[in-house]
């Protein structure tokens, strides 16, 4: 047991409560961790902590540090208030690249947290937001070590700074029916095309990759993500039609109307047919379902709804929008669409994107400005700027509507047109 | 003295997950035909081999000891199959093969204190950011914040109470890395930075701190016969985001911090486009160690949510439907000036058209 514990008395009211309490977890190791180096440095973060709640004020400061060979990858915190709580004055944390997906063994996550144990505080999160593991609270002696002995075992840092930032995945095709592409693959090999810039800072700021297998996109990749990856498809949805018909007998009896066909159907209005964004959705009097697929824009209202009737189509690929980010500098922006629809199947595909992707980082790291987000910067110069400087042709999908104001100079028209009937013909001869 | 020896780091990158995956997740990769959902907290997925994979989520303290961790890992080995998941909201899932296993695993895991919900049309956990634990220039803790109010909201995780799912995120500044939010509880510093002109010239690089600036209120000044930076007080919105690169210009401050609630960030397609959120409420009292006025809106939002909104409707989809006159008449919150956007493409956000309710 320690013996001279900083109070908590704030601290303590956080153990009150049914969910599970963060401080109930730092007590145990303050009070009953076998290694004192623990105990101690454990103690003085409850002491600093409970000094922020007492005074509403943090009291971290950042740094420069990192592992031998890279520039990146730690948050460096020092304590302002070191001199009253000395355990704890040097707490970085290591950001660690999580597997596509966030899947672990319980053995492995054992033998993190005995390395963890070994050289750091025995605080860690799954996972930030931005998808990393963080092992949080390292003395600037030991996070190398640490580094070093996961590093041995398959583990590796993920970026900060100005840089390629760690990627996230949806479940996906691991588990999941909505499914449309490999989020798994992609993203390995997004991200690890570009190791040198996750790990090694120099570009204007962060860019992050994140994708989802399906436009419901669980992880947020359009608001979030430079670039966003999302899983969809372009042939017809498939229909199971004994499956709606038992969805509604399903749906009346758990509106408590056992029997009463009507009920089902009406609940079928009202949750599927008038809520589809294009009307592209009917049901038949025989309680069948038609899709009119070449107007529905692939929402998942109506597959959420019906996971065991309705299902993506057979031609899979993904959209990928470009340049969504949060607050700074200007404000949120969502991502861009800039492919309305790439295949993903064999080798070549995949080294498309990560071509892709390569000349987007490229073009922003030549003209960016410093701190400044790839969709700052598209803001900045404009989306056709941005085309061009990557080399992709302007497509009616990149916009919700054409321009509104008339101050444009449309000289360069008669080319730019041809250019567009050109592409056409092109893509008829390919089909 | 003779620089030690380094080690060279290996450059692995991002590690392939299928090494950790469960078999049946491996076997039926892209083979999934649809999913159930036996209770809240329970998903059972089914491949179009025929193979079942269940899922157990619970919810965890997100900052977790070795000790918790541990526990979780005793439970996933002595209840499951050994295998875990991890979602964005930092719930823990553990998947098994076999269905008689999960009642055994949510009593073992609800017995450990770990409550098993958040699937569907419940409140999942909240994510969260790093706070006085942390960051730098947090106006508030989230750890906290986010414990006291899970534990108001328990009921609604546990059960599928809610027209649809509701997402709820933490940010401890305007910066704002917490994310959109059905809800978000974000805090407002709402005061501009003090600056120590004794030290800028030492510490910070002036031109780059000036580009930081979202409002350009930062300019160079020499203060005292010494190079610092000034500050605009009338133009600066607060946001903190000259301190990282520039610490001599403090924004924390414990007078001066205040919880805001924004609404309606929603980032599926699902039926509508992705939407951001929106501000509702500000000037909630930073009030640690419980916060319990950011809760009490919070909770009230919900009440009506539910009351309110039609099955499937998320929390935008709700107001967008009933018109935000009648969202602040329901929620009884007030509607003020700073409510109006004034920030770019502001006027896009103001009522160009005669569509109001009476
Ligand atoms: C100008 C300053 C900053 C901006 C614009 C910013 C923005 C963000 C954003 C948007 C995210 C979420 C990313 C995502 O959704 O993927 C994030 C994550 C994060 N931020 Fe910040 N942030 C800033 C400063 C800081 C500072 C000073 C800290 C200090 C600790 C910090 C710590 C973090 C951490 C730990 C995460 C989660 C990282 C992870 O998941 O690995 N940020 N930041
Ligand atoms: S984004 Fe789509 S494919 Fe991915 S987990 Fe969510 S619903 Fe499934
Ligand atoms: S996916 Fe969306 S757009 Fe397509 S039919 Fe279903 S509800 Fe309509
Ligand atoms: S929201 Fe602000 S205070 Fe909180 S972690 Fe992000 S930058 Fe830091
Ligand atoms: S707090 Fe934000 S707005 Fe104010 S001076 Fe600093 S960077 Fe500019």
């Amino acid at each position: 047991m320690a013996t001279n514990n900083y109070p908590t008395p704030m601290l303590d009211v956080l153990e009150e409560g049914p969910w599970p309490s963060f401080i109930t977890g730092f007590k145990k190791l303050r009070d009953e961790h076998p290694d004192e180096r623990i105990r101690n440095v454990i103690n003085g973060l409850m002491g600093q902590l409970e000094h922020s709640y007492e005074t509403k004020m943090g009291y971290w400061k950042g740094g420069t540090i990192s592992v031998f060979g890279y520039g990146g990858g730690i948050i460096p915190r020092f304590s302002e208030v070191g001199h009253m709580f000395p355990e704890s004055k040097e707490f970085h944390t290591l950001r660690v690249q999580p597997p596509a997906g966030n899947y672990y063994t319980t053995d492995m996550l054992r033998q993190l947290a005995d390395s963890w144990e070994k050289w750091g505080s025995g605080l860690q999160t799954f996972h930030g937001q931005t998808g990393n593991i963080m092992f949080i609270g390292a003395n600037s002696v030991n996070f190398q070590h640490f580094f070093d002995e996961i590093n041995e075992y398959g583990w590796d840092l993920g970026g900060a700074g100005p840089c390629v930032r760690t990627g996230m995945s949806c479940v996906g095709a691991a588990r999941c029916e909505m499914s449309n592409c490999n989020e798994h693959a992609i993203h390995r090999r997004l991200m690890n095309n570009f190791t040198d810039d996750v790990h090694r800072p120099a570009l204007p700021y962060k860019f992050k990759f994140k994708v989802s297998g399906c436009p419901n996109d669980c992880q947020n990749a359009i608001e979030r993500a430079d670039f966003a990856v999302i899983g969809t498809w372009r042939d017809e949805m498939k229909v199971n039609q004994e499956a709606v018909k038992e969805m509604i007998m399903k749906k009346a009896k758990e509106i408590g109307k056992e029997g009463d066909r009507s009920a089902g159907r009406q609940y079928m209005f009202d949750n599927v047919i008038s809520r589809c964004p294009t009307q592209a959705i009917k049901l038949n009097d025989d309680d069948t379902i038609t899709v009119d697929n070449g107007n529905c824009v692939r929402c998942m209202h109506c597959l959420n709804v019906m996971p065991k009737a309705l299902q993506v189509g057979d031609d899979k690929g993904v959209t990928i929008l470009i340049g969504g980010k949060r607050t700074l500098k200007i404000g949120d922006l969502m991502g861009t669409v800039v492919i309305p629809f790439m295949k993903l199947d064999n080798e070549e595909d995949y080294e498309r994107i990560v071509e892709l992707a390569a000349s987007i980082i490229d073009f922003w790291a030549e003209n960016g400005l410093e701190h400044e987000r790839c969709g700052e910067m598209i803001e900045r110069i404009g989306l056709v700027n941005f085309l061009e400087g990557i080399g992709i042709d302007p497509d009616p999908n990149m916009i919700k509507q054409p321009r509104n104001v008339s101050y444009v100079r449309t000289d360069g028209w008669d080319e730019a047109a041809e250019a567009w009937f050109n592409r056409k013909r092109e893509e008829k001869a390919a089909a | 003295m003779a620089a030690p020896e380094m080690r060279d780091p290996i450059e692995s990158g991002c590690p392939d997950g299928f090494q950790y995956m469960h078999p049946v997740m491996r076997r039926n990769y892209g083979l999934w035909a649809y999913h159930e959902d036996p209770r809240p907290g329970v998903l059972v997925h089914v491949s179009k081999t025929g193979e079942k994979i269940w899922t157990v989520r619970a919810g965890t303290q997100r900052i977790l000891d070795v000790f918790t961790l541990r526990k979780l890992m005793d439970i996933g080995d002595t209840y499951g199959d050994g295998y875990v998941h991890f979602t964005i909201r930092s719930n823990i899932e553990f998947q098994v093969a076999d269905g008689a296993k999960v009642e055994p695993l949510v009593k073992a895991l609800e017995d450990a204190g770990f409550p098993v919900g958040g699937t569907r049309n419940s409140v999942t956990s909240l994510s969260h950011t790093q706070g006085w634990l942390h960051c730098d220039i947090p106006g508030t803790d989230a750890s906290g914040v986010v414990k006291s109010m899970m534990d108001e909201l328990l009921p609604e995780f546990k059960a599928w109470n809610m027209p649809n799912r509701v997402h709820i995120t933490t940010s401890c500044c305007q910066i704002n890395c917490g994310g959109q939010g059905d809800i978000a509880i974000n805090v407002q510093h709402v005061k501009p930075p003090k600056i120590n002109h004794a030290l800028v010239g030492n510490v910070c690089e002036r031109p780059s701190v000036v580009a930081r600036c979202p409002v350009a209120a930062i300019r160079p000044a020499m203060v005292d016969g010494k190079p610092s930076l000034e500050v605009d007080e009338k133009k600066c919105i607060c946001c903190g985001a000259c301190y990282p690169p520039c610490p001599p210009m403090q924004i924390n401050d414990h007078q001066y911090t205040q919880l805001a609630i924004w609404i309606g960030g929603n980032h599926s397609n699902a039926r509508g486009k992705p939407t951001f959120q929106r501000l509702v409420a500000a000037g909630i009292p930073n009030n640690p160690p419980r916060w319990p006025e950011a809760t009490a809106i919070v909770k009230k939002i919900l009440e009506c949510y539910k009351a309110g909104a039609k099955d499937w409707e998320r929390i935008n989809e709700w107001v967008e439907r009933i018109g935000w006159p009648r969202f602040f008449e329901v929620t009884g919150l007030p509607f003020t000036k700073y409510h109006i956007d004034n920030w770019r493409g502001a006027r896009a956000n103001l009522n160009s058209s005669t569509h109001i309710r009476f």
